[in-house]
Order: C-alpha cells, then structure tokens, then sequence
C-alpha cells in the first residue's frame, strides 16, 4: 500500500506535547514542519520564538532555532536574518508578545520591510501567564485583569494587527487565517508556505495571522471553544488577504 | 604604523571593524553618535550590516539575534540608553552569545546630563540586568586605550562566548588624540572566525546529521537551569587571573591615588606633578573594572600608606566600595568627587592629596 | 613641557575648526602628544561653543586643562566667563572687532586682533577663525606656521576655490602675531 502520509521529521517523535487540549499550537507546529520539509530548507531554517506558550516549542522543533525577551521576535529576527541572509527566518509570536509589548519592534521591522516571517497566533488573551488582558481581546470578554470584561471606556478595542501594518508601504504579505475547520487549516498551511516562499525570493515582510483558541484560559472546553472562536473571534477578526503585492506585480 | 588624528568615538568604532565586526545596531544619544555615523558608513565598505534601530531595545535584540550567527557584532550608547540595553544584555550573558557593547557614560541618574560623567559603575560592575550576570568591563582611558581594549574585546567575547563592555565616557568619545591603529583583520579571518561558532549558531543545522542549534538563556529543566548558572559562575572567576590595572610610584607612596578611565587619566597628571614637587604620591589605575584588581591594593605596604584617595566623577562614589572591599580597612579611603558633566580638576585632586599627605 | 589652550566664542564663529586644525597640524607633524576637546551647549545653531588643546611632550594628563597657558576668545561673553583660567603670566588673544570690556588683569598678556572686522574686509566673515589661528600660530610659534598651512590646506581640499581667500587670511593673522611677539 502506498503511504500517503507520514508525521514531519521536524517535530521530535521522543517528546509528548506540553500544550492543553483543544490548544491550536501543535497544529500550527505540524504544518510549519510539513512546509520545511517540502521546501527543503529543514537545514537552513532559524526559528525566533516569541514568550509565551509557544517558547514550550523549543524542545520540540529539531531544527534551530532561539528564544528571545518577550516582544523582541522581530528585533532578533532582523538581526538574525541580516547577518545570515541565506537563513530561512521566522518569529512565531503570540498577541500579548507581538501586539502589546512588540509592538515597536513589530512595527518596524514591519515598515524597513524585513526579509523574514512572521507567524502571528491571536487567541484573544495571555496564555502562560494566566488569561491576562491582551491587546485582541474582545469587547465583553472577561480577563484575569479584566474581571468584568473587556470595557472599552477602560480597555479600548481589540486591536487589528493585519489592518494596522496593512497603513504601511513596506509589508509584502499579510493573511488571516484559523484552524478551526479542515479547510481553513489547510488555508493555513498554504499561507505558511507562501510567506516563506516569499522570503526566499527575497520578497521582504511577510506576516501570517492565525486566529486560534485557548480553552484553558477561556475557562472553555475545547469544543465550546471552537464555537467562540467561529462566533465571536471571527467575526472581530475576519479571515482573509489583507495585502498581497505578489498580485498587484502579476 | 603612522598615528592618526582620531576622535574617541570613530577611533573605537573603526578599532571594532578591524577586530573583525561586521554587524552594528544602535539608537541615537549624545555623546555617542559618531560611533553609529561612523559605522553607517563603514559596515558596508567591509561587507558589514548597519542597522539604526527603532530603540536601543530593539538595538540590543537586534544585536542579539545577529551575533547568534557567529557574526562579530557591537552596540554602544550612553547611561539611560544602556539602561534601556539591560534586557537583552541579560539574554545575551543568560545564552551565552558574545558581542562587545559600548558605555560613552554621560551625567544620571535618568536623563542627567549630555556631558561626561562616570554615573554607571555599579551597573557595568554589578547588575547591567536582571539574574546576577556579569561582563568584562574595560575602562579605556586614552583614544589609543580605547582602540586597543575595543580591538581585544571581541576576542575576549568570542573566548568566552559572553557580552563585554567597554566603559568609556563623555570625553573619551569626544576627544581627538592621536592615535596608531591596529592591523585589519582579513576577509578570509573574519570569515573563519565566524565559522568557528557554527556549532551553536544560529545558521541553520541538518536535523539528520548534525546536533542543532538552540541559543537560548533559560531551561525548563531547575536543574538544567542551575548548572547554567554554575558554568557562568566559573566562568567569571575564571577573569580574576586577568585584572589589570596601571601602578605609579608605589614604591615609596605614602598616599595612593586611585580612579579609572578619564579620572585615572587626569589623576595620573595630577600625581606626576606632585611627584615634581616632591610628595611620594602614586597611583592605581584600573584598567579592568570587572574583574576589579584588587590584587594591587593587596600588596600596598599599609604600614607605610596613610591613605588611599578615590577619584570619580560620580556622586555617591562607586567604584570606592570596590576599592574598600580590597583595602580591608587598613588605612582610610577618601574620596574626591564631581558629577553631574562637571569634569575633574588636575588642581582639586593635588589639594586633596595634600590634605591626606599632611 | 605640556601647553593648554582654550578657545572660547558663540557656535558658528568657527572656535572647533580653530582647535581642530591646530590639533591635527600639531598630531601630524611632531612627536608630540596632543588633544582637542569640544564642548558644546545642548543647543544645536547658536549656543556657546568651546574648545581645549592640550600639547605636550608628554602624555596628556587632563584634555580639559583646569589652568590654561592661553586663552582665545571671540566674544564678550566668553571672556567674562572664561578669564579667571587663564594662568598668570598667559595669554589672552582677543577678537577686538567685537570684545570692547576693558581687560582689567595685570598678570597677562594681551594679543589684539580685530578678526570680525578683517574677515568682513575680506569679504567672508567666515574666516574670522583662520585670521586668530594665525596670529595664535605667529605669536606662539607653538608648531611651524607651514605645517599649519598644510593642514588647511588638504582639509579644505574638497573646497579649493576658498583656499586663495583662506590663505590671505591665514598670512594676515600670522603677521599680527609676529609682530606683536616682536613687540
């Protein structure tokens, strides 16, 4: 019989996932090792990982990569990328990391459009740290901070990292995606492999939205939580090309 | 080799290129912007990378991500911009990545003064911060120093995979003073240089045939994690071998001056002339300030000695409580002081060693 | 032997060029040590401008002299601010165009030099500062007055079309130098 799948290499088989069920990062790990694996860079890649649950990833990945202080993904990446133009560079970046306290560093490394990746997981809420208020949490949705909801008097509004770096000239590739149904993984993974198809063409910036769920710190259970995410995350947050210059090229 | 007529700043900044650094990060602040200028220029003559960050946070990180190649890679700024460099110092020291990083020390606490002071001692000695690492810091106190310290301390941060500072200030960087340049580094050594650190740089592994890289200062593992902090501890024991520190006339002194960097050179002065007047006066001047040397203060003849005068421009004094700690009581230690940019006098120094020597 | 020098005036008339050049020629032609040291107001057009050389035959102890063996100053403001360092037995150089207080200390000399008015004369104000070099150079004969001439000369190289005017005024204020050191 022919095989027609077969778990990446990129993830060590040797390790049990630390992540809590319904979590959406080992997903996303798969298919950024699958995408690796089909583009042939698995021995040229150097992951920044931002602070946070994704920093469990570390021991996981097989491939190189490096973990930096909270919010300074996209610093380290320039630097890792500028020096080593030949390496396949990604951040992986949760909101509170990426869109609060990031969010110079996102910005500009963003507006010098920087030749390198980054992959943005946007739960609506700080994930190791105990379901803090973060930058994208909803109107209305409570917090370990927020103990009566997001209140915009107070709060302000979730924030739109995709539509605010869209403001900007030098982005080349920004997406929304989600992992909530098989298609829309799948749509994930093609935009994974765009964005760093992009960077090994020299292309410049390119970011990869991936709006996700916590369950834990939702105080959901995984299915519950899938239904917020597709009722109420989405619709704060819709999925979607915000900027693609590969086709105002074509 | 023929001197040049060099400025502090431009004269350390070309010493990093022909150490060997091929990446420079930095934010603007006064009175260190002729080492970023310099270098915008420079790095690209020499197949080098400068990049103006957003922040001198952004710098460090940047810093941070570019030495993990390998790469030779420097920042420098001033007092409150180094403040702002502490956090990814620590990643730096925590990870084990090397680089050199810069103090042109202005006046403090906060935003201070734009002119010279000696304000940051304790935190270059102590805690540039958080989890009790530290650096080799050296305290230049002429251009030539400044060169020759910049140019070795990319070796000293390459042997130790650590960050090293150099603890410069205000009119060390803003001087000019001839100077005689060391010899560039080839092409080809800066590039079997970085190739030596491909074992735990972040260049990109085969995962089938090579151990990977993973540079990175914590560990989930306590125990994992409380080695790390074991290893860094031997390995800044390890520097105690390697303080230095400049002595005069110790011989027959009876009072001892001691400052670093700008105060140890106009100290210096000032002892030279009060020699020529015939006071046994001498001098300890560090050249190391971590490790601190106070195997020089240990062989003092205390039965002879009747005082130590510390020299700073900094106020509280700093670098006294080091010079105490070595002189274990044994006779006393005073100090004489300026901050704020206000720079030291040959003359105030000279009353003061009068005083003592009475 | 060690010689501390201050130059003092407002940003703009050219004080850190005097120093610079004066400097550079010593760094490049002797074995002697020397510094230049710039000090500046936080203003960036306008504000007070001052400078230090120190020359020596041995290290440079101090690049901020606290006692200065001459003192230039190209404006009122700076003299009144700057007198007290210069040691007795100085020398003080004055732009007489525009410093008009009476020099009351009996311990130094004075050397006059009307600069505003001459570099007016000839047409540039701008080399207000090459005039008080040379007469710095010319009294003092601190180094030879051709080697500072070489160092204008290749630092000016990008603009040769102002070294004709550059070196009128540089011969001017050697003269007035000399002939006060004769004096």
């Amino acid at each position: 019989m022919e095989k027609i799948y077969s778990r990446t290499k990129l993830l060590r088989e040797d390790m049990v996932s630390g992540f809590c069920p319904g979590c959406m990062h080992g997903t996303i790990f798969k298919m950024i090792g699958e995408v690796l694996e089909e583009l042939h860079m698995e021995s040229k890649v150097a992951m920044v990982l931002g602070v946070g649950c994704c920093g469990l990833a570390k021991e996981y990945v097989t491939y190189d990569n490096t973990t930096c202080p909270h919010g300074r993904g996209c610093a380290t990446a320039t630097g890792v990328k500028r020096a080593n133009p030949e390496t396949l560079v990604f951040t992986y970046q949760g909101d509170g990391d990426l869109a609060s306290i990031g969010l110079a560093e996102t910005m500009s490394a963003a507006n010098r459009g920087e030749n390198f990746t980054v992959i943005f997981v946007n739960n609506g809420i700080y994930g190791m740290t105990g379901g803090q208020l973060a930058p994208t949490t909803l109107v209305g949705m409570k917090a370990s901070t927020a103990p009566k909801g997001r209140n915009p008097k107070e709060h302000g509004y979730p924030m739109h990292v995709c539509e605010i770096l869209n403001q900007l000239t030098a982005p080349y590739y920004l997406e929304r995606c989600s992992c909530n149904n098989p298609a829309n993984t799948r749509k994930t993974k093609a935009a994974i492999k765009k964005a760093f198809q992009n960077q090994i063409e020299g292309k410049g910036f390119s970011l990869v939205e991936i709006v996700t769920s916590c369950p834990t710190n939702w105080g959901l259970d995984p299915l519950d939580a899938l239904g917020f995410l597709e009722d109420k995350m989405l619709k704060e947050f819709p999925l979607g090309v915000i900027r693609d210059k590969s086709k105002e090229e074509a | 080799m023929a001197r040049q007529f060099m400025k502090g700043c431009e004269a350390i900044a070309e010493a990093a290129v022909r150490s060997g650094c091929r990446f420079f990060a930095g934010y603007p602040i006064t009175p260190q912007n002729e080492i970023p200028e310099y270098l915008s220029r420079r790095m690209p003559e020499v197949g080098g990378t400068f990049v103006q960050g957003e922040s001198e946070v952004a710098s460090i990180n940047i810093i941070y991500g570019a030495a993990q190649t390998g790469t030779r890679a420097m920042t420098s700024s001033s007092s409150c911009g180094i403040s702002l460099m502490s956090e990814g110092l620590s990643f730096l020291a925590g990870a084990r990545v090397p680089m050199v990083v810069v103090n042109v020390q202005r006046g403090g606490p906060g935003i201070g003064a734009i002119q010279p002071a000696q304000q940051d001692y304790n935190q270059a000695t102590k805690a540039s911060g958080n989890g009790g690492f530290q650096m080799m810091v050296w305290a230049p106190s002429t251009v030539q120093e400044a060169v020759d310290m910049t140019y070795a301390a990319f070796d000293y941060a390459q042997r130790d995979r650590n960050p090293v500072m150099i603890l410069a200030d205000g009119v060390l960087g803003t001087i000019m003073e001839p100077v005689v340049l060391p010899e560039p580094r080839s092409a080809e050594e800066v590039a079997r240089l970085k190739a030596i650190c491909r074992p735990w740089a972040l260049v990109g592994h085969n995962p089938e045939t090579e151990q990977r890289a993973l540079v990175d200062s914590g560990d989930w593992n306590t125990k994992k994690m409380e080695q790390k902090c074991i290893d860094n501890a031997a390995l800044y024991e390890s520097w105690q071998a390697e303080a230095q520190a400049e002595e005069l006339f110790l011989e027959d002194a009876e009072v001892v001056v001691t400052a670093y960097g700008i105060s140890g050179r106009i100290a210096k002065s000032a002892v030279k002339l009060l020699r020529a007047e015939g006071i046994k006066v001498g001098m300890i001047r560090p050249r190391t300030v971590n490790p601190f040397p106070a195997a020089s203060y240990e062989k003092l003849d205390y039965g002879r000695v009747k005082a130590i005068l510390d020299v700073e421009m900094s106020i509280p004094a700093q670098m006294v409580n080091d010079v105490r700690l070595a002189v274990k009581d044994r006779c006393p230690v005073e100090t004489c002081l300026h901050a704020g940019g206000e720079i030291m006098g040959r003359r105030e120094i000279m009353d003061a060693v009068r005083a003592l020597y009475r | 032997m060690e010689r501390n020098l201050m130059v003092a005036g407002f940003g703009g008339q050219g004080v850190m060029t005097l120093g610079k050049f004066l400097a550079d020629a010593t760094c490049h032609s002797t074995d002697k040590n020397v510094t230049f040291f710039p000090s500046y107001g936080a203003e960036q057009r306008g504000g007070t401008a001052n400078c230090y050389v120190v020359i020596s035959d041995d290290e440079v102890g101090a690049p901020l002299g606290d006692a200065m063996d001459d003192l230039i100053v190209m404006n009122d403001p700076s003299l009144h601010k700057f007198l007290y360092k210069l040691l007795p037995g100085g020398t003080l150089f004055i732009n007489s165009s525009i410093v008009t207080s009476e020099i009351t200390r009996q311990d130094i000399k004075v050397v006059k030099v009307p600069v505003t008015g001459m570099a007016l004369e000839m047409g540039n104000s701008k080399v207000l500062n090459i005039i008080m070099l040379g007469a710095y150079v010319g009294y003092t004969q601190v180094v030879p007055a051709e080697v500072v001439w070489n160092t204008i000369q290749q630092k000016l190289g990008k603009k040769p079309a102002l070294l004709p005017l550059n070196k009128r005024a540089f011969e001017a204020g050697l003269a007035i130098g000399a002939e006060q050191r004769e004096a």
